[in-house]
């Protein structure tokens, strides 16, 4: 009975997205206020037939009702209920019940954080996003029913795949959606305004801080999947760039580019076109990522449910929404013209540096993501791109982008003079220098490389530092006062500066300092990895809720003084004959201590990895730091004095510089 | 500066930032494609001698064979057709077991020994690597005989 | 206005290679064994181990060769038209019980019916290697010469049978 009402629900929240994704449309083209007044009720009310949907499968799988078949094939009476609640999205149906439940969750957020916005433009950022809601519920119903029943029904449930059995798992992909489909918001903003042929710095102000949540939350989504894949996947590695991974880094990239163009949109008219061009390709290349992951066409570690059917018709989807926006640019742009001007050295200038370095980072990442696939089409055989060629493309178009980091937010918009910025800069670079070649001569051998990364970090730092002296000065003096008056959207880049400068440490100390040494540990062998003494002293059998174990036991020693015991684990889960590799982790601030068992060799000794991997945490607290800034500036003054005010803006009043 | 220079700068500078980014992405690839081959087509001497590559196939049932550290593995990889002798050396994935896909990737010594540097095996009980799969449908293609030892 | 045209070019160019790129999906590729001899195997009994089981038993026979396990939920699907086939006696189905345990098939039969001839245990599942099985169920129609004649991936619908597998096995039959 409860799956049937989630079906129905998602049928009568297909019909109102029908309605949502026309009326609103026709009427802001005919000008019509009744068909646009359609569009707040549409969504809300769609949003309330999708949470009921969403409600009734994660009843069905907390409830173990194996006669649907998305339970039977991805549940378990013996998974703990957390798991089974997490269940609900750990299948393709359920994720894609997911992906449209966010959907709706935002368009019914813009529905209600819109009343100062012309009725024009809710109803054509609403009725795109009915648009993209008819599209997904239709996939959903037509090739991947959640609540497909079965008859009869299974004893008993496939289980979850038991790699998801994690508490990572069960948010991420929550969050990375979440930052997926926001930038479907700023997506039906550019759309919005290219159809009412309106591309003014309002439309960027009013996108601004969705696009700054959806960007935190992918963020924190990404980072979540990073952290993940160290812990769990058992050979202590934090990116691989592999296809899954690539598609949700892309949108990243040029949502990072879009966050900063539609801040030159916003305050000085300029970029128009490519802002666009960027809200465009952002949301698309989130669709693309689904496309990737759900359809099969690329090998990846962990795309876990294939379907070519389900690929065919996301990438009909794609075409149409891709295909049709970037119709209506190539229409409408042309007309938009050019803007507030700018000298070749000013804030504008950098930014629009920094944009070019993204879009072609993220270029260069769809390239080597997509070759292989590209030269399978052609029939030129079969590779494989990677790690190496991701680094060595990667890095240096970054390196540029992270230096212009630093002075963008001290130069001028308009106009900046170089020998001013090197003044003013001066003091921010010699200690990044130094810093940069002492660091690596105290922590031991000297190389480029490690220089290199450690000068941009300290440059990250350096700069942000400076800028902040810079506006506590008043003449020679330093106010200590205005600490508190500066703007919260202010600190919240420096926030995410910052966050790139932590996680640029990360990086390069991981890559520099790790050690990574497989061994065979008999009992009581002893390993030295990282300053500690790690001793072996066998495994015994153990029982979990539904798996079973050998859990090994290390202690770790320093200078002979016993410090921790680690417990690593090798587990069996039966239903799905599989067997999981639990690390354990030390892990600190300034570095982790990670031991993962291999297998049994000989009698009862093991291969073990035994990993120490020096301030590897700064690379997630690095991205926690961004996102971090991305919240902090969401709460600036200014949102919420809109959000208070709700009454219409003049359209330029209210722009601050 | 007028903003007809302005423009051309402009321009001159996205092209700049365009080709140092071709450039790498070439670069790039010149030196770290992995390509992939079969079996049969590194017994056939297909496959260069000093560059790494990629191999797929079946895990040869009572192939696997450790040596005395404990840690280096000797196996053989099939595709059905041919067989070829892969030693490696380090902690084994999860999935990798006498009869099932794997994908290694390494280099190939004059010996025709090849000493796999990563083994792969997909997180799935019932997934076939889609290179090894590839790997034996290719000789199953070239009219091979499908018996296993 | 060429200029905005750029973007709408270079994504018309990645669609195309997507669009192509799904067609090379491996799943959807005709298996290379149509028109081949099948592997031949010999097994034990899944009711009695002890006695063996060999394709060399069907030949002169049309018959379908179906991979099911017990723990496969898909099989439960096409499992009720197995069983019609069977009392309708329209063509023999020897049933390859791949990597299951022997208890479970064997109960999972009893609750649901028993539409095979014989089947028998592939425990390992070596022999469904040999027949290029990618997942379960899947289902081969072998011909009087012992050569596959077709391949269905996935749980036999009733579409699937009546229309392009059914034809097939009358005109094998009649010849």
């Amino acid at each position: 009975m409860i799956p049937e009402i989630g079906q129905f629900a998602l049928i009568l929240a297909l019909l109102l997205s029908i309605v949502q994704g026309v009326l609103p449309l026709a009427g802001a083209a005919r000008g019509n206020p009744v068909w646009m007044g359609v569009a707040r009720p549409a969504s809300r009310g769609q949003f309330l037939f999708v949470a009921l949907a969403f409600g009734c499968l994660a009843y069905s799988f907390v409830t173990n009702d194996f006669s649907v078949l998305n339970v039977a094939n991805n549940s378990n009476s013996g998974l703990p209920v957390p798991y089974r609640f997490a269940a609900t999205w750990g299948s393709h149906e359920g994720s894609m019940l997911l992906w449209v439940f966010m959907l709706t969750g935002w368009s019914a957020a813009v529905s209600i954080a819109s009343r100062s916005l012309p009725e024009e433009m809710v109803a054509r950022v609403l009725g795109v996003m009915g648009l993209i809601g008819t599209g997904f519920l239709l996939f959903m119903l037509l090739t991947s029913n959640p609540f497909d029943r079965l008859f009869p029904a299974a004893q008993d449930g496939r289980d979850m795949n038991p790699l998801l059995q994690d508490p990572g798992m069960v948010i991420h992909p929550p969050m990375l959606y979440m930052g997926y489909v926001g930038f479907s918001v700023a997506f039906s903003f550019a759309i919005a305004a290219l159809l009412g042929g309106k591309l003014d710095s309002t439309w960027a102000r009013w996108s601004r801080p969705w696009t700054t949540l959806a960007w935190c939350f992918l963020t924190i989504g990404i980072m979540l999947g990073s952290w993940w894949a160290y812990y769990e996947l058992g050979w202590g590695g934090w990116w691989f760039w592999d296809p899954v991974e690539n598609a949700s880094f892309m949108p990243w990239i040029v949502g990072t580019a879009l966050i900063h163009s539609l801040a030159v949109t916003e305050r000085r008219g300029a970029f128009k076109s490519w802002t666009v061009l960027l809200a465009i390709t952002a949301f698309s290349l989130s669709l693309l990522g689904t496309f990737l992951v759900r359809s099969g066409v690329l090998t990846s570690v962990h795309a876990f449910a294939t379907d070519p059917k389900r690929g065919v018709f996301i990438l009909i989807f794609l075409a149409i929404v891709t295909g049709g926006s970037l119709v209506l640019f190539a229409v409408r742009a042309p007309k938009v013209g050019l803007g507030g001007k700018f000298e070749i050295v000013s804030r504008e200038s950098l930014l629009l540096g920094n944009n070019v370095l993204l879009a072609a980072a993220c270029g260069s990442v769809l390239l080597g993501t997509l070759y292989p696939l590209f030269l399978d089409a052609l029939q030129l055989g079969k590779i494989s791109v990677g790690p190496p060629y991701f680094d060595s493309v990667f890095a240096p178009l970054m390196a540029p982008a992270i230096f212009l980091m630093g002075v963008g937010p001290l130069a001028r918009w308009k106009e900046a003079r170089i020998p001013d910025l090197a003044m003013r800069l001066r003091w921010a670079a010699v200690i990044a220098v130094v810093s940069a070649i002492l660091v690596p001569l105290i922590a031991g051998e000297w190389t480029l490389m490690k220089s290199f990364g450690y000068l941009l970090a300290f440059w990250v730092f350096a700069a942000s530092l400076t800028s902040i002296r810079e506006r506590l000065l008043v003449g020679t003096q330093l106010e200590w006062s205005r600490l508190g008056q500066l703007p919260r959207g202010y600190w919240g880049m420096i926030a995410a500066h910052v966050g790139i400068g932590v996680f640029i440490i990360g990086v390069t100390t991981v890559k520099s300092y790790e050690v990574e040494r497989d061994v065979r540990m008999d009992i009581g062998d002893t390993v030295a990895v990282g300053g500690y003494d790690l001793k072996f002293e066998g495994t015994e059998e153990v029982a979990g809720p539904n798996y079973s174990a050998a859990r090994g036991t290390v202690v770790v020693s320093r200078n002979g003084k016993a410090v921790r015991t680690l417990h690593p684990e090798k587990r069996f889960y039966p239903v799905q004959q599989s067997t999981m590799t639990e690390a354990a982790i030390d892990s600190g601030l300034f570095g982790d201590l990670y031991v993962s068992l291999g297998e049994p060799v000989g009698d009862r000794a093991w291969s073990v990895r035994v990993y120490s991997k020096p301030f590897i945490t700064w690379i997630w607290g690095g991205c926690v730091l961004m996102a971090l800034g991305g919240f902090l500036a969401l709460t600036d003054r200014r949102y919420r004095a809109s959000l208070a005010q709700r009454s219409a803006l003049p359209a330029h009043a209210a722009s601050p510089s | 500066m007028k903003p007809r220079h302005k423009r051309i700068a402009i321009i001159a500078g996205g092209v700049v930032a365009l080709s140092v980014a071709v450039g790498l992405v070439l670069n790039a690839f010149q030196s770290n494609l992995v390509f992939f081959f079969t079996p049969s087509q590194v017994v056939a001497k297909e496959a260069p001698i000093d560059r790494t590559f990629r191999i797929g196939g079946m895990v040869e049932v009572g192939s696997i064979k450790r040596h005395a550290d404990g840690l280096t593995v000797a196996f053989r990889v099939t595709d059905t057709a041919k067989t070829l002798d892969v030693v490696y050396t380090g902690v084994l994935p999860d999935l990798f077991r006498e009869g099932k896909g794997v994908v290694a990737q390494g280099r190939l010594g004059a010996d025709g020994l090849f000493k796999a540097s990563e083994v792969l095996a997909k997180h799935d009980e019932n997934y076939m690597p889609p290179e090894a799969a590839h790997a034996i449908e290719q000789a199953r293609k070239a009219g091979a005989t499908v018996k296993q030892p | 206005m060429t200029k905005f045209l750029l973007p709408l070019g270079g994504f018309i160019a990645i669609f195309a290679f997507l669009f192509i790129g799904l067609g090379l999906n491996p799943r959807e590729v005709p298996s290379p064994f149509i028109g081949k001899a099948a592997p031949t195997f010999e097994l034990g009994n899944l009711h009695r181990p002890d006695s063996r089981f060999g394709t060399q038993d069907m030949a002169g026979k049309v018959w379908l060769l179906n991979v099911w396990a017990s723990w496969c939920v898909a099989c439960r699907d096409e499992h009720p038209l197995l069983v019609d086939l069977a009392k309708q006696d329209t063509i023999p189905i020897v049933g390859l019980n791949y990597k299951d345990k022997q208890d479970q098939a064997l109960a999972w039969l009893k609750q649901f019916g028993n539409p095979y001839r014989v089947a028998v245990m592939d425990a390992d599942g070596r022999i469904g290697i040999d027949f290029g099985v990618y997942g379960v169920p899947e289902t081969f129609l072998i011909d009087k010469k012992g050569i596959i004649r077709f391949k269905h991936i996935g749980p036999i619908t009733k579409k699937a049978w009546e229309e392009k597998m059914l034809p097939l096995v009358r005109e094998l039959q009649k010849s």
